[in-house]
């Protein structure tokens, strides 16, 4: 561990560690990460009861920590367990509701105690990661904005209480202008979600806005504020997800190191053979460069330019690196790596999907390259 | 102020004070200080830069000041480099003394030899070459043919090395010599230092797929060595050998040389130009340089964090392979580069008009990064027995 551990992040570290570990045993874990529901309602009251939400937050947004050290770390350590839990939604709904300002306060604070669940949709089905690409509607009237679009792919839309949604008031599909994020309500009327389960476990849907109909003040943002504030949100998406990944490589790494010790071939430990040390090798050398790539980030500059540049770096560096652990950890343990039995197939799922979730390397890479321009 | 504001604005004056414009200039190869008996330097600059930080014990700030050092502790240190870092000052002296032999002094030398030999390095004295590879020891380092035959106060040493860099240049050697014949292979090897200039001692270059010659045979044909130049005990050179090789690698993989030379990006951004976005206007390249640099970042907050470790008083030991490996295999990776912007200017040496002045040299010289002090194989299985305690 790296994260500038103090004594108070040492003990988040731990307690939040020893709680994932005693509540998500493997087999526990598959059971709720592939139910219908896709998370585990008690289990949740719980870390909300323990304030370890609170970690994602400042003290001027409710919470008690809220740098980028304490949401890496916390992200690191649902990595490692697995846990398929709606922190991502919580950081950002929260996040974007610290930005809506006084008519949001209430919402905030539920979320930031864990009281209710947030998610965001930021996703449509065209828009591959390109946070600008937004179809879905928005028109101002009298009592506020009427909502029409699908947003795809959002994480534990089914059981969040508010989502976060992008639309458009005005302009072109892809304009940065005319776009504004707005605060919808579960269970208002013209709102339905078509959910399904994920290939990783947890649960998402397609959130369809039918003329769904909202006061004025679920208004969190528009104009050029509305698109920077979505890529200030998708920023910490690629920090928490960049550790979550670490964490799950971390584990991993464990998982194959013991295995090649203990698995027996030809009369001696497979780890004998050279062939498979230099493999483990560089596995362990890759995984220790994406962990400084990940501090890197966890910095989160206050310059733009170099904060961006810095999280695409770590969520590139971990969608390339967690490839590889995935493909290596699972062809080191042979045919059993395969089997749903084996915790590692589980992991290199989730490992592998997480490149899957605000910009894959491609989508970094380029948009790496395009910040690098104003260096 | 704090005692270490205040440290760093001495520094600050001093160095405003000391270092020479000429010596804030990017350096070349050709304008390395190595110092030694017969070096010349290329201007007083150089000179006096070397004289006056080897008077402040900053040619190696972390030694002890009875050594020659600076005796600076950890901070200190990295006030010391952040500040020449500021105004982008060369290194005063490149050293085989400072970075290899001078730490296995430290810990293995008697009081006596620490006294006679640390300051001689810190001053840029005395040019030091490694005598470890053999035509038989490669890899297999502890395979050292070359013999010591006792005669009284002296060993008579006979035998060849291969590889030694800048043999033909340097004033000593500390060497790996066999000593006790009858011991097992790790526990039979001294290690011996000597004048070059001993009588029987011999070297030639060896010209490299570079044209470039950095390399030397070194033979010995009974050289005369005083028995009180062995460190350490006979028979108890192979663990100060490896002790030695860890600083090797520690320099080879956070080399500034490793890593100086052309600017990937700018070399390519002349070399390829530039879309109508901004952009570098190859596709295909723009995303291999981005791929590179975002790897290069990863490595330097690698590094970072392993020098913290190390000011904070740590031994690097088995993790230097860690920087060595992804040191080397990175500047392989940059040089390459290189090549690929230079296009067909990358065809010619160093022809004026070529964009790409120092890549071919630099990119064929680089093969070698991942083969000497160890190769990269062998960075592997160190790792694979000292960190992950794999079975063999």
């Amino acid at each position: 561990m790296d994260f500038k551990l103090n004594e108070d992040r040492r003990m988040l570290d731990e307690t939040l560690t020893r709680f994932l570990a005693d509540k998500y045993e493997i087999t526990k874990r598959n059971e709720i990460a592939y139910s219908d529901a896709g998370h585990d309602a008690n289990i949740w009251k719980e870390i909300a009861e323990l304030g370890i939400i609170g970690a994602l937050f400042t003290e001027d947004e409710g919470g008690f920590s809220g740098e980028g050290f304490d949401i890496a770390l916390v992200f690191e350590a649902l990595g490692k367990a697995l846990c398929p839990e709606p922190f991502l939604g919580a950081l950002l709904a929260g996040k974007a509701l610290v930005a809506g300002g006084a008519d949001h306060a209430t919402m905030l604070e539920d979320i930031v105690t864990g009281a209710k669940i947030g998610a965001v949709g930021f996703e449509e089905e065209a828009s591959h990661y390109e946070l600008a690409h937004v179809a879905s509607k928005a028109t101002k009237n009298a009592d506020g904005y009427e909502l029409d679009g699908v947003k795809s792919v959002v994480t534990h839309a089914q059981i969040a209480d508010v989502i976060i949604v992008s639309a458009r008031l005005s302009g072109d599909v892809d304009d940065t202008a005319g776009l504004a994020l707005f605060a919808v309500p579960a269970g208002v009327d013209g709102l339905s979600i078509r959910d399904y389960n994920n290939v990783d476990g947890g649960r998402a849907g397609e959130v369809i806005l039918s003329k769904v109909k909202i006061a004025s003040n679920a208004l969190i943002a528009e104009g050029e504020a509305a698109f920077a504030l979505l890529e200030t949100l998708a920023g910490y998406a690629h920090l928490a997800l960049s550790a979550e990944g670490l964490g799950i490589m971390e584990v991993m790494k464990l998982q194959t190191l013991e295995f090649l010790k203990l698995r027996t071939q030809f009369g001696v430990p497979i780890g004998k053979f050279q062939v498979l040390q230099h493999r483990m090798v560089d596995l362990v050398l890759e995984i220790e460069q994406a962990r400084s790539a990940v501090i890197n980030a966890a910095t989160l500059s206050d310059d733009a330019v170099i904060r961006g540049k810095n999280l695409s770096a770590a969520k590139l560096t971990i969608g390339e690196t967690g490839h590889k652990v995935a493909e290596e950890a699972i062809q080191l343990h042979g045919g059993i790596g395969m089997t749903w039995e084996m915790p590692v197939s589980h992991y290199a799922k989730r490992l592998v999907m997480i490149d899957h979730q605000f910009g894959d390397e491609d989508y970094h890479l380029a948009r790496y390259i395009e910040l690098s321009k104003s260096a | 102020m704090s005692e270490v504001e205040i440290f760093r604005s001495e520094v600050k004056t001093w160095l405003a004070d000391h270092c020479p414009p000429e010596m804030r200039m990017p350096i070349t190869d050709d304008e390395i200080c190595w110092g030694g008996r017969d070096f010349v330097f290329i201007n007083n600059a150089q000179h006096s830069w070397l004289n006056d930080m080897a008077a402040k014990g900053w040619t190696v700030p972390a030694w002890p000041k009875a050594y020659g050092g600076g005796g600076l502790n950890g901070d200190e240190q990295k006030i010391l480099a952040e500040e020449l870092g500021h105004i982008n000052a060369r290194s005063p002296l490149q050293s085989f003394g400072i970075s290899m032999l001078g730490p296995a002094l430290l810990k293995y030398g008697s009081e006596q030899q620490k006294l006679l030999y640390l300051p001689q390095i810190a001053r840029g004295e005395i040019r030091w070459c490694q005598g470890y590879s053999e035509p038989d020891a490669g890899s297999d380092l502890a395979s050292v043919k070359t013999k010591g035959v006792d005669d009284g106060d002296d060993f008579i040493v006979s035998g060849q090395k291969v590889w030694t860099s800048y043999a033909d240049q340097a004033d000593w050697i500390f060497c790996l010599v066999r000593t006790e014949p009858d011991a097992p292979k790790h526990r039979g090897i001294s290690f011996l230092l000597f004048d070059m200039k001993s009588k029987g001692v011999s070297t030639k270059p060896i010209k490299l797929i570079s044209g470039s010659s950095p390399f030397c045979e070194t033979f010995f044909d009974e050289v005369r060595v005083p028995k009180t130049n062995i460190i350490g005990g006979r028979g108890e050179g192979w663990t100060i050998a490896k002790y030695l090789l860890t600083h090797e690698r520690e320099m080879i993989g956070s080399s500034d040389l490793l890593f100086g030379g052309d600017d990937v990006c700018g070399t390519a951004r002349d070399a390829v130009g530039l879309n109508d976005d901004g952009q570098l206007d190859d596709a295909i390249l723009r995303a291999e340089i981005g791929n590179f640099i975002v790897d290069e970042m990863a490595f330097d907050a690698h590094m970072d964090m392993t020098k913290g470790y190390m000011r904070a008083g740590n031994q690097l030991g088995a993790r230097s392979a860690e920087l060595k490996y992804l040191g080397t295999e990175l500047n392989k990776t940059r040089q390459s580069l290189l090549m690929a912007s230079g296009g067909a200017n990358a065809l010619t040496w160093e022809d004026a008009g070529n964009i790409v002045p120092q890549a071919p040299r630099a990119w064929l010289r680089s093969k070698g990064n991942s083969i000497e002090g160890g190769t990269s194989e062998i960075m592997l299985s160190i790792l694979s027995k000292a960190i992950l305690k794999m079975p063999s």
